[in-house]
């Protein structure tokens, strides 16, 4: 039925499967918009947040959709600034990702705070001097660059693509698409670490204050390195997952493989530089302020374990996995790689929100432990299920990946496409 | 205008010997600010109170039980040069550091509530509006006319009720006077403090109480001269204008985190 | 945001912070106008019209 306006050469399924497929998600986003709009006419008061929990679930959404999100950032880095032509394969995908991640981040944004209709307040009476007000810019810029890296996908549907203005202006956008590129680095390099800075700032918080350099601490600088590490790893993650839904092969191995090389030595130096970071702040910066490393852990739920699933188990493990190449090219192991990476990023950001507020700072007071409510997790999954609707018409309409339909060619055409990778994986290998 | 030549640091001096923790103030400064409340406070997580009196105990059994009552309002914190946390975290400039008061003060028709400044606050000072304010039928009538009720969705704290230093500057120009002098501006909590526990003032004038009790050392953080003088969690750097006095040592250092800061290892 | 709003100093950190950010502002919005405009232009030239 609406088979004109799938890319030319791709199979999709039947119109009675993807609606099915759309309405059951779309149940879960209904849910959720549900949830949204009794936030916005109550008020906050239908969270379980409270005044030791100003900040919770939805501001380590917002941290994690950012920093899953980086891929968009870091592969358009890789791809226009640097020079990494093979990642055009990838670069779609990542770009639609990237615009999910950031879309809801905006979105929650919008729902947690107190007075969403002030919410230009942030960008008319900026505080230069708070990271929040960085991050605000910033994000919203980011924004406007992944709309723009996102529009001439649209514009390249098979039937939009007939309209000349609209193929032109396509055209003309892939042309200037480095400049859009590089200003959506540059942005990003500031909102990731921005968004570190967050809490690494908060010098009446022992548990995520940190030192640094000028006006930012350690963890601005360990946040954007975060994001640009896991980031990627995020992309591939997302990428399996939809090879597997769809049965089909959607991006060249080479090009995968290419890109968790380069995550995972940005994930192994940065789990270096967080691990020393993390031990120079237990030995010297936390107790310059009266606490020693054993308070912070100090309570059934917030035990040493969480370092260790964040450093070990979501930082060391897949980057080894990663950088070596029997690691990245074994499927399991990627997908265990890639799977654990996202873990530990998300640990990473939870901890950097929910333990600032759950450690005890007045000598006087007790730990503070927080459950979401109902209205918090469904407003939490909505951008899941909208990301999974967008990502699902993204495929079926527009031409996402490049090299779908020789990578699912007939058996005897296949062969001749993986011969001719080979040189280019070899290179790739030698890089 | 001349009267602001004069840079004032309103603060407090806290005596917790004093204290008998029966609540005065609390209810003093929620009558006096507008202070919204709910059917049920039974949970102070999201319960307002500016003024909040804590219990602290020694945790040792009897005979050597021991407890203290820590009235704890916003401290105005001074942190480096008016860097106060919560101050230089708002992202829309909805509260300020006052140097001519280094009163700490917040915009309520500004906040957007976004509750960074809460994260910031080791102190629990700031408190958001989870519920619109509901007063019970006729109340409204009693609020003060000097204080706006705070709407739904903001942050609010302790302005050192800064709404009657207002009005005893108007007085002080319209008599033509230089200073607002330390009587005509004292805070609720103060005044209804039947135990005379508190003492409010300019720290930077030397005939007020505060300062003749505090001596804050300018060379050494603004901490106090007295011996039994400390501040809460001094050792953060946040400055804060709120001192406490006690001759226990225990509370004092509890105060410090003494478990672990370089007083505790002899520095 | 803007100097007119009553919180602005012109002082370093508003000069670098908003700097960066009318500058990131300016480029995607050039970039933009160029793209639409050649896009008119090229349409108007007939380019495009065999897709």
């Amino acid at each position: 039925m609406d088979s004109a306006l799938f890319p030319k050469g791709v199979k999709r399924c039947p119109t009675w499967q993807f609606a099915l497929w759309i309405g059951a998600v779309g149940i879960v986003l209904l849910w959720g918009v549900y949830a949204m709009l009794l936030c916005w006419l109550k008020g906050l008061n239908q969270t379980n947040m409270n005044d030791y929990y100003g900040f919770a679930l939805w501001i380590w959404a917002d941290l994690a959709v950012i920093a899953l999100g980086g891929g968009a950032f870091f592969t358009g880095f890789l791809r226009y600034i640097v020079g990494k032509d093979e990642l055009k394969n990838i670069i779609n995908f990542a770009v639609l990702i990237g615009f999910i991640c950031y879309s809801s981040a905006l979105l929650i944004l919008a729902i947690d705070i107190g007075q969403p209709l002030r919410g230009w307040f942030i960008f008319w009476h900026a505080n230069v001097h708070s990271m929040l007000t960085e991050v605000a810019f910033c994000l919203s810029c980011y924004f406007g660059v992944l709309t723009i890296e996102y529009i001439p996908l649209i514009l390249e549907n098979r039937q939009i693509d007939r309209v000349p203005f609209f193929h032109n202006l396509a055209h003309n956008m892939h042309e200037v698409m480095a400049v859009f590129a590089a200003t959506g680095a540059f942005l990003s390099f500031f909102h990731q670490g921005s968004l570190g800075g967050v809490a690494g700032v908060l010098f009446g918080r022992p548990f995520a204050f940190r030192e640094g350099i000028f006006i930012w601490p350690w963890t601005f600088f360990l946040f954007t390195w975060s994001a640009a590490a896991f980031g990627p790893c995020f992309t591939i993650f997302l990428l399996k997952i939809t090879e597997k839904i769809t049965a089909k092969k959607l991006v060249k191995d080479s090009t995968v493989w290419l890109l968790a090389k380069i995550s995972g030595w940005m994930m192994l130096t940065y789990i270096i530089a967080k691990t020393i970071d993390t031990l120079y702040w237990l030995t010297v910066t936390a107790p310059a302020a009266g606490y020693g490393a054993g308070f912070f852990y100090d309570n059934w739920f917030y035990n040493f374990g969480w370092l260790f699933v964040e450093i070990v188990v979501g930082g060391f493990i897949p980057a080894l996995i990663l950088v070596s190449e029997k690691g990245r090219r074994s499927p399991g192991l990627l997908f265990l790689a890639v799977l654990l990476g996202v873990i530990g990023v998300s640990v990473n950001r939870w901890v950097m929100v929910l333990q600032v507020m759950a450690v005890p700072v007045m000598p006087f007071d007790t730990w503070a432990l927080y459950y979401p409510s109902w209205q918090e997790v469904a407003t939490t999954i909505l951008p899941v299920a909208y990301g999974v609707i967008l990502v699902s018409l993204s495929y079926r309409y527009l031409p996402v990946f490049p090299n779908e339909m020789e990578l699912n060619a007939a058996p005897a055409q296949a062969e001749a496409v993986v011969d001719e990778e080979l040189p280019v994986q070899a290179a790739v290998a030698r890089a | 205008m001349e009267m602001n030549a004069r840079q004032h640091k309103f603060g407090m001096v806290i005596d917790l010997d004093k204290c008998t923790g029966c609540g005065a103030c609390m209810v003093a400064c929620m009558a006096e600010n507008n202070v919204p409340f709910k059917v049920d406070e039974t949970n102070k997580r999201d319960s307002i109170t500016w003024m909040r009196v804590y219990k602290l105990t020694n945790g040792k059994p009897y005979p050597e039980a021991d407890a203290c009552f820590l009235p704890r309002p916003c401290m105005h914190c001074e942190g480096h040069a008016g860097h106060s946390p919560c101050v230089s975290v708002c992202p829309a400039t909805a509260t300020d550091y006052s140097s001519e008061t280094g009163v700490v003060s917040q915009i309520y028709t500004r906040c957007f509530g976004c509750r960074y400044c809460m994260a910031a606050c080791p102190y629990h000072a700031r408190y958001f509006n989870w519920w619109d304010p509901v007063w019970p039928d006729g109340m409204e009538k009693y609020l003060s006319p000097n204080v706006s009720p705070r709407m739904r969705g903001v942050v609010e704290k302790c302005s050192f009720c800064y709404h009657r230093y207002q009005l005893a500057r108007e007085k002080a120009i319209y008599e033509e006077r230089d200073e607002v002098a330390e009587e005509e501006y004292q805070t609720a909590c103060t005044q209804a403090c039947p135990a005379g526990a508190i003492v409010f003032g300019d720290l930077n004038n030397p005939d007020h109480q505060v300062a003749r009790i505090v001596q804050p050392d300018a060379h050494h953080h603004f901490t106090g001269h007295s011996k039994i003088a400390f501040r809460l969690l001094e050792q953060l750097g946040t400055n804060p204008k709120v001192y406490y006095l006690t001759e226990r040592e225990w509370v004092r250092k509890m105060c410090d985190q003494y478990n672990f800061g370089p007083q505790a290892a002899g520095h | 945001m803007f100097p007119f709003n009553f919180e602005w100093i012109w002082d370093m950190s508003h000069m670098v912070f908003m700097g960066g950010l009318w500058y990131a502002m300016t480029i995607l919005g050039i970039g933009m106008t160029y793209c639409l405009i050649k896009a008119v232009v090229d349409t108007l030239q007939g380019k495009g019209a065999h897709h």
